[in-house]
């Protein structure tokens, strides 16, 4: 396959960056993106170029590592899957294709396709979380009897890989489809009860202070959510921060 | 509790009460409306009532303008934040790929309504609210000295509805409102944090709501053009 990228270049965080062109050939359809950039990569650094600096880690679709804004969509036109699960099969030959890093204040770029994703990590130290006692004697966590339904919807929010798809994908920016997912699946347990009202309303205090947006409900995020976290833990969200806030 | 109108949530909870107080008004304007169309006397007097019933005009109404302004000013703050919190645009967008227009577009297809409302305002409200308050004539009628001469709110309907730019504005502006209220009604159930079996079946009702509440208007209005 012979493809033209536009791949977003920016120096470092106080450049201003652009789009620049790079034509790449011969490159398999079997291949997955990020071995489509590795060999773009490989050119440049035998032309004495810079290479793409890009986000990675398991390529397994585990790690949440990848973040690339691929044609206009998070994670590229594919859907359920993250950037190294994406092959280039799924695009034509003399193609192409747009590659950018996730856009949003709260996500500053560090250098081209790579961004600081450290906002969800201080999200989740404000209350993605339990406290439990190390003692010793701590008390089996499968001794405790769970609903089906909810164990299974405390899973499905849990499988959240904090890539920031959602933020990427949405209009505004909003983080609440990750927020919503971590809150989710605390409050859908026994173990999440203790610190149920604090975790929320520290959660969302943090996002706040963080500069995403809010959340207009336009489902972008669910959609391009390569773990298919559903709208229904934004209700959830939106539910628990009321009551946490009535009761102070 | 202080302080939550300053979240992100709050903000949405707030938008959304006020949204929903809102389309029950709505619901209650065409059910008075669509009497026009089967029966002018019944319209004038149920209009007369809402007009001079202590309860409605100070009670009610303020809280209407209020939640009115506040539905509108909110929406523009949440604009202004969101669109801070990207402050630099992707070179290429996909946004048909994974959202409705409607929900895109809430922002413009909300400030035709309300350019519509200022046009509704000057139309009926204004001219009510000087005839009642400013010149003092709380009868209703259309020649207040002729106790028969009957009242006047089914002619200054019929009347307003002379004007094919006004009909033509009218239209368009309820087809905005329905594209606004498709994507708004379902919305705000979520931001109340209602996502349930039961909402589900609410949210079909929305769609019929925020089709044929617009659609309803539209005929009313088309009606008295063509029948008179």
């Amino acid at each position: 396959m012979n493809l033209t990228l536009k791949i977003w270049r920016q120096k470092s965080a106080n450049d201003k960056g652009k789009i620049v062109d790079y034509p790449v050939s011969g490159i398999s359809p079997d291949m997955s993106f990020l071995e489509m950039l590795d060999v773009l990569n490989q050119e440049l650094i035998e032309k004495g170029e810079s290479p793409v600096v890009f986000d990675h880690d398991c390529r397994e679709g585990i790690c949440g590592s990848c973040s690339l804004y691929i044609n206009g969509r998070a994670h590229g036109p594919q859907t359920k899957i993250t950037a190294c699960q994406l092959h280039m099969r799924s695009f034509e030959d003399g193609e192409t294709i747009y590659i950018e890093p996730w856009r949003a204040e709260a996500f500053p770029v560090i250098k081209d396709l790579m961004v600081d994703r450290t906002s969800f990590d201080r999200i989740q130290q404000a209350g993605g979380f339990i406290s439990v006692n190390t003692s010793g004697n701590t008390q089996d966590a499968n001794a405790i009897p769970i609903e089906k339904e909810n164990a299974d919807k405390a899973f499905d929010a849990a499988t959240c890989i904090g890539c920031g798809a959602c933020v990427a994908s949405c209009k505004n920016s909003s983080a609440m489809l990750f927020v919503s997912a971590k809150v989710s699946q605390f409050a859908l347990l026994p173990q999440g009860q203790v610190e149920a009202t604090d975790r929320v309303l520290n959660m969302v205090k943090q996002m706040d202070e963080e500069g995403f947006g809010n959340c207009t409900n336009t489902g972008a995020c669910e959609v391009e959510c390569p773990k298919g976290i559903s709208l229904e833990n934004i209700a959830r969200m939106n539910r628990e921060y009321l009551t946490a806030s009535l009761k102070g | 509790m202080s302080g939550i109108l300053n979240s992100s949530i709050g903000r949405k909870f707030a938008m959304a009460l006020s949204a929903l107080f809102l389309m029950v008004f709505l619901l209650q304007h065409f059910a008075i409306n669509i009497l026009s169309v089967f029966s002018p006397d019944t319209f004038n007097d149920v209009s007369h009532f809402m007009g001079t019933f202590w309860v409605i005009q100070y009670l009610l109404q303020p809280v209407l303008i209020f939640g009115v302004i506040f539905h509108f000013v909110m929406g523009f703050v949440l604009e202004y934040k969101n669109n801070k919190a990207r402050k630099v645009s992707y070179a290429k967008t996909s946004h048909a790929a994974n959202s409705t227009w409607m929900s895109r577009n809430m922002l413009l297809t909300g400030a035709v309504v309300l350019a519509f409302m200022v046009l509704h305002f000057i139309d009926f409200w204004i001219p009510e609210i000087n005839t009642k308050y400013i010149v003092g004539d709380m009868s209703g009628l259309v020649d207040p000295a002729n106790t028969e001469s009957g009242y006047r709110y089914y002619e200054e309907l019929v009347h307003k509805f002379h004007s094919p730019l006004r009909v033509a504005a009218y239209a368009i502006s309820f087809i905005l409102l329905s594209l606004h209220l498709l994507h708004g009604f379902n919305s705000a159930f979520q931001s109340v944090g209602a996502n349930n079996k039961y909402v589900k079946g609410l949210k079909g009702f929305s769609k019929v709501y925020a089709i044929g509440v617009p659609l309803g208007f539209i005929f009313i209005a088309l009606f008295h053009y063509f029948t008179h």
